[in-house]
């Protein structure tokens, strides 16, 4: 077996709240809670969850933008957070990342050259104006956007074409890892396709690693070969998508891609009826997915379960 | 008669090289207890259209053709008059319930707000519509009380208030403007429940405006796919869906990531629809769609496109439709 670019190892990440009295202590709140995984050089690696699962934090702590609580971050044999802060930055024209505001994530006040140009300065060679434009130049057509676009700024851009820049930006320095945060859900329907092509074509091109997070859970079986399901900062459910999706283990994950409008009319989906919120604060102990579960019993609810193997697949439940 | 009725609606909007048409000659009608849906891209003119019923476009654009609804032409009323029908008899469900609700008003207050404005009751019958209201959206009282301010909600919570005022004083017609967009898969399924429940409970019409094909194929029954300001193809969902006669309808299915295809079995590529959606002020001569499509001819980009008949309420606006037995 290959040896992975990227692997977590039982990450876990404190938030301190604010207090809300002078005195008082407050727990802290936990965004990730054990979290480990393993990505292999060029694969595609996708994590599905809902918002505030954790999805974002993992992605911010592999790009060591955020220190985890406990835990360790492996890229190829270093462990990023061991290393000092200047053998780090050398580090970090390995892995960039694409946002999910290509309106929000780009420089209004620079023109393509000067954004896309910006990470360059994180390499060791030192590059003339010259070689930088040329460098920027070749980078925008890689990307299907025209070399004459350098002096243009953002605002003349539609949407797809800025995350095209904003990908270009990642691209530049030649990294292995792509950590991409919701790269295309700000996108039409139609232009959603073109950036994923891109992608695609990308990574065979030169061979990437992605970590694509999303909440769309069509374009994470389109795009990914393997997938986490993330709840309250845990996994709950790993595996090959394509076993995944057609086989989900985990009462989350059958929730989760129950809940995907099909588009096709003629399937309905039966209402649920329930009209109630339904309520999400995890029990003290025990499973964190139990308040919204329909086969629980009385083990969920004074034992959390672990990541077991089940086939391929990995899943954390009592019940599976 | 129709609950509304759209006749040639255009909505065009002033600037510096002359006026330019948002909206073209839109033509839309449905009864009591219809649920439309209007699918697009952004920028082809959704959300447009919704604010011009509510008459709620800013002040430079301008309307024309005629809004009727339950026969009355709202371009007819006042101001005044068409306060009386905002929020009364046309409830409005807007995208973003972050910003829609205002900050520093308790969700009680703003809920009771249209019910102050339109309805001659008491604070007490108001107090307990608003507290019906709440029950009937899923946020108990005592679990919510009415003193709580927005920030204190969750996305899907906030959209739920939305819901409340939106039909606190049971509008004949609901529009939703992609109330889900914003919210995870699974709190988007019990919204979109709950809409649906609404709807089906008080016989109001509902128009659920969503770019996600998925939420207006498990939603609506008549379908109005849009493209920079014009109808490409109107018809019955089941119909529409599975018989598209329109390039551009046909070009939207075939671009989103089918369920069941992982990239693992065959690393294929997505259908794309070539080029992007044409800027107001560029929108070229004859079809608008022409430039992206496999499928135009000359005339296609000369004249406008005819409205053809498909049957069955079906109609699609284009010159070289897609052969029906031939697509599979």
């Amino acid at each position: 077996m290959k040896s992975p670019l990227i692997k977590i190892v039982n990450v876990v990440k404190d938030y301190q709240l604010p207090r809300k009295k002078l005195l008082e202590k407050r727990p802290p709140f936990r965004a990730l809670n054990g979290v480990s995984l393993e990505v292999e050089r060029g694969a595609s690696f996708g994590i599905v969850g809902e918002s505030g699962c954790g999805k974002s934090t993992l992605a911010r702590i592999v790009m060591a933008l955020d220190k985890p609580t406990s835990g360790q971050v492996y890229y190829e044999d270093k462990e990023l957070f061991g290393l000092k802060t200047k053998e780090l930055n050398g580090l970090r024209h390995h892995f960039q990342m694409v946002f999910q505001d290509p309106y929000g994530s780009l420089n209004p006040r620079k023109n393509v050259l000067g954004i896309v140009a910006e990470p360059l300065d994180t390499l060791k060679e030192k590059l003339t104006t010259q070689q930088r434009q040329k460098r920027v130049e070749k980078t925008l057509e890689e990307v299907g956007l025209n070399r004459n676009d350098i002096v243009k700024y953002p605002h003349e851009f539609s949407g797809g074409q800025r995350q095209r820049i904003a990908i270009a930006r990642a691209l530049i320095t030649r990294p292995s890892l792509i950590v991409a945060d919701e790269p295309v859900s700000a996108l039409d329907v139609s232009v959603q396709a073109q950036v994923l092509n891109l992608m695609m074509d990308l990574q065979e091109k030169y061979n990437l690693t992605y970590i694509f997070i999303s909440h769309d859970l069509s374009v994470v079986e389109f795009i990914t070969d393997s997938v986490a399901v993330i709840y309250l900062g845990k996994i709950v459910e790993q595996g090959k998508t394509r076993d995944l999706f057609r086989n989900p283990l985990h009462p989350y994950t059958q929730t989760l891609l129950a809940a995907v409008p099909d588009i096709d009319p003629s399937k309905k989906r039966e209402r649920s009826g329930k009209k109630e919120m339904v309520f999400s604060d995890a029990p003290p102990q025990g499973c964190p997915f139990q308040p919204r579960c329909q086969s629980a019993t009385e083990i969920c609810e004074q034992q959390n379960p672990e990541l077991a193997s089940k086939g391929d697949q990995h899943v954390a439940c009592h019940h599976v | 008669m129709s609950l509304l009725h759209l006749e040639n609606l255009t909505v065009s909007i002033n600037t510096a090289d002359g006026p330019i048409d948002i909206i073209e000659q839109i033509n839309l009608q449905m009864s009591a207890g219809d649920k439309l849906g209007i699918v697009g891209e952004s920028g082809c003119g959704k959300s447009i259209t919704a604010l011009a019923i509510i008459s709620l476009l800013p002040e430079k654009s301008i309307v024309s053709g005629r809004i009727l609804l339950n026969g009355e032409n709202l371009l007819d009323l006042s101001p005044a008059e068409m306060c009386r029908v905002r929020g009364n008899r046309v409830g409005m469900i807007f995208q973003e319930p972050m910003t829609a609700l205002n900050p520093v008003k308790t969700i009680g207050a703003q809920i009771a707000e249209s019910l102050k404005l339109h309805l001659k009751i008491g604070r007490k019958e108001i107090q307990d519509r608003v507290s019906q209201l709440m029950e009937d959206v899923g946020l108990p009282v005592r679990r919510f009380p009415l003193d709580l301010y927005p920030h204190l909600l969750s996305g899907g919570q906030r959209q739920r208030v939305m819901i409340a005022m939106a039909i606190a004083c049971e509008p004949d017609l609901l529009i939703a403007d992609e109330p889900t967009t914003a919210l995870d898969v699974t709190v988007q399924e019990q919204i979109l429940d709950l809409i649906l429940d609404l709807a089906d409970r008080s016989g109001m019409g509902l128009i659920m405006i969503s770019h996600d094909l998925g939420v207006i194929a498990q939603t609506t029954e008549q379908v109005a796919v849009m493209y920079t300001g014009n109808l490409f193809e109107t018809g019955p969902t089941a119909e529409v869906f599975n018989q598209m006669a329109h390039p551009y309808t046909h070009g939207l299915f075939s671009a989103i990531p089918k369920p069941g295809h992982s990239a693992e079995q065959e690393r294929s590529r997505l259908y794309t629809i070539p080029g992007q959606v044409p800027e107001i002020h560029m929108r070229p001569d004859g079809c608008s769609f022409a430039d992206r499509c496999g499928h135009a001819l000359e005339s296609c980009r000369t004249q406008d496109p005819p409205k053809i008949d498909l049957g069955n309420q079906h109609l699609a606006w284009c010159f070289n439709p897609i052969n029906r037995t031939d697509k599979g």
